[in-house]
């Protein structure tokens, strides 16, 4: 496939610059993503830095959030889903054999496209439940040391610390995307992924998380996916672009590189004419 | 050119009474009794013919002052409202006449003795209310555990598989067995190893057992069809093992919906007097050990005293009127429970 030739020397390039003095926290080598026959996603090749926020930009149906739930296994629980490839974490590849997915997850936590709280706890429980559900036994004072961090770190603190005790449903959509992120940092990951974390969200909320990206990046790695040009070109430091040739055809990562560079200067034409709004 | 669209004036149309409708259904109401009395003609007919009657008026009346739009309208909601008026009507003659029945006979003695050496008046069903609240507590008992992780297993694990499939289709087949096949079921099993003749509280239970799982089945299945994938995904992205999801997060996120199908499963069983008869067999003193002797239970205790009366039979009436008047009131007891539980700990305000 010819058209694909100069994405793969760019992505060559732009691993070699990134190199020195960077640590990569996930590298992923020639993965393919299949969902029973059908291949979804083809041959990505990707290094995503630690303690940066990667953003990955693209179509819908470009297999985007297809890739992201691979980074934590979470593509395999789709019935018939399954990878080909290799993913490593800090060197650790995933897909392993002997490597538990859960063990992965508690790695690489997730937050997802529309705010989904436990609806049975509370906002205190919702954040602890992934501490209360993994840890066998924890002294209340640590977890609340827990929850007021995590639920501080999400920018939540002062609007829920006197409703701690009721349901999470109650809250705004905004507020409920960050008790998703609160509950999600609360275990501690390495990575957190977003897949599309302010899609569901007013400007206001959305930039509330884009801020929360900001900071969050200095303890965790970011992965988001989003459809929103100003989201990625604000809140990340690198930018992955996916595309499809067509309907039904594999997805696959056209250019990656520095943000700024993705958004002013692509190597590629289609890159170009994505981020300038003239298609997709 | 445009405005023209703008200046045409909204159709007006008239509107009738606010009494009409029932002015209409009264008349004929009316109408209906007083040709009932004159005639000694069918109650029913001349119900239906009463609500015929109103029907058309009401129709020609409307459309003569509203427009034919109204008019179908006021013959649709007469319709409805009339249906469910008749649906109602045996539900509500049912509990007028248990109650005025039952209440004869419902008294002290009724909750506190036994039928044990009694013959005519007195006496009670005390031994009958403990050997219902037993077998169906033990058959509860054994069926939720086996209904439920069964449903887990078909929602969460065997989803598409083959035995999965053959276990849906039989659990649907096994929701219409008629319950004396149940019974005899439970009874032959037991036969096998105590041999012919055994009558136990337990026999009874698995019985009721059998009856119960496949409607506790398909309720857990429906919701937990109905949580969101999202939750259960959400709980994996924090490193939760399924298992635990399903425990912590799915089970509590259905527990309202569960509870009432439990529910449903005891109020369907709890009034069985087919199966009890063949296993559990008849007594009139109390037995508490559903391992040992026979058990009585409350509706073949009303079934043994409208069956077989003494002389003079309207004391054996009144207490068999009694305890069908208790049946519905445990019925109704554990309806009440089970929307305190599931407002209390199922909150099943389920999102999307």
């Amino acid at each position: 496939m010819a058209t694909r030739t100069p994405s793969e020397q760019t992505n060559e390039e732009a691993q070699q610059g990134m190199e020195v003095g960077r640590e990569a926290c996930i590298e992923v080598s020639d993965l393919n993503l299949y969902y029973g026959s059908f291949l979804a996603v083809q041959d990505v090749n990707m290094r995503i830095e630690r303690f940066k926020a990667t953003a990955l930009i693209g179509a819908s149906g470009c297999g985007k959030s297809t890739f992201l739930r691979s980074l934590n296994r979470m593509h395999e629980l789709v019935p018939g889903a399954r990878a080909e490839g290799r993913v490593t974490l800090d060197g650790d590849d995933i897909y392993a054999a002997n490597i538990d997915p859960v063990s992965i997850r508690r790695k690489v936590g997730m937050v997802f496209q529309a705010p989904n709280p436990f609806p049975t706890m509370s906002i205190y429980d919702n954040v602890a439940a992934g501490l209360k559900l993994n840890t066998r036994r924890i002294k209340k004072g640590d977890l609340d040391t827990v929850v007021e961090r995590s639920l501080r770190g999400a920018n939540l603190w002062d609007e829920v610390k006197n409703r701690l005790g009721k349901s999470g449903s109650g809250l705004s959509g905004g507020q409920q995307q960050r008790l998703c992120i609160a509950r999600a940092i609360a275990v501690e990951p390495e990575v957190l992924l977003m897949d599309e974390p302010a899609s569901a969200l007013d400007p206001i909320s959305t930039l509330a998380i884009e801020d929360l990206v900001q900071e969050l990046k200095q303890d965790y790695t970011i992965v988001i996916v989003t459809h929103n040009m100003q989201q990625a070109s604000r809140a990340s430091d690198t930018t992955g672009f996916f595309n499809i040739e067509a309907a039904g055809e594999p997805g696959h990562l056209v250019e990656m590189g520095p943000t700024e560079k993705i958004f002013t200067n692509p190597d590629n034409k289609a890159t170009e004419d994505y981020v300038s709004g003239r298609f997709g | 050119m445009t405005a023209v669209g703008y200046t045409t004036k909204l159709p007006r149309s008239g509107t009738v009474p606010r009494w009409a409708p029932w002015l209409t259904y009264g008349a004929a109401t009316a109408l209906a009794v007083i040709l009932s009395r004159a005639t000694g003609a069918n109650v029913a007919l001349l119900v239906v013919a009463a609500i015929l009657l109103a029907g058309a008026t009401i129709y020609v009346w409307s459309r003569a002052v509203e427009g034919s739009r109204r008019a179908t309208d006021r013959v649709a909601t007469l319709a409805v409202t009339s249906t469910f008026a008749i649906a109602m009507v045996p539900l509500v003659s049912l509990l007028v006449t248990v109650i005025r029945r039952g209440s004869d006979r419902f008294d002290v003695a009724f909750f506190t003795e036994s039928l044990r050496n009694v013959v005519g008046d007195g006496g009670g069903a005390v031994h009958a209310i403990i050997g219902t609240l037993v077998i169906t507590g033990l058959a509860t008992f054994m069926a939720v555990p086996i209904g439920i992780l069964t449903a887990v297993y078909l929602r969460e694990y065997g989803a598409g598989r083959r035995l999965a499939t053959a276990v849906t289709f039989f659990v649907d087949v096994m929701t219409g067995i008629p319950s004396i096949v149940a019974g005899l079921f439970a009874y032959a099993l037991f036969a096998l190893f105590l041999g012919p003749g055994v009558r136990l509280g337990i026999v009874g239970a698995a019985a009721l057992t059998v009856l119960m799982i496949p409607i506790v089945v398909r309720a857990t299945e429906e919701m937990l069809r109905i949580v969101p994938n999202s939750l259960r995904e959400a709980a994996y992205a924090l490193g939760v093992p399924k298992w635990k999801t399903i425990v912590r997060v799915v089970l509590p996120t259905a527990l309202g919906g569960i509870i009432t199908g439990v529910m449903l499963a005891i109020a369907r069983v709890v009034g069985e007097t087919a199966p009890l008869l063949v296993t559990t067999g008849v007594i009139t003193s109390t037995n508490w050990n559903p391992f040992e002797g026979r058990m009585m239970n409350l509706s073949v205790f009303a079934y043994f005293q409208y069956k077989t009366p003494g002389v003079p039979p309207e004391p054996y009436f009144a207490r068999a009127w009694a305890a069908a008047l208790t049946l519905i009131i445990i019925v109704l007891f554990l309806y009440f429970v089970a929307r305190l539980v599931s407002l209390r700990w199922g909150r099943t305000e389920i999102q999307r």
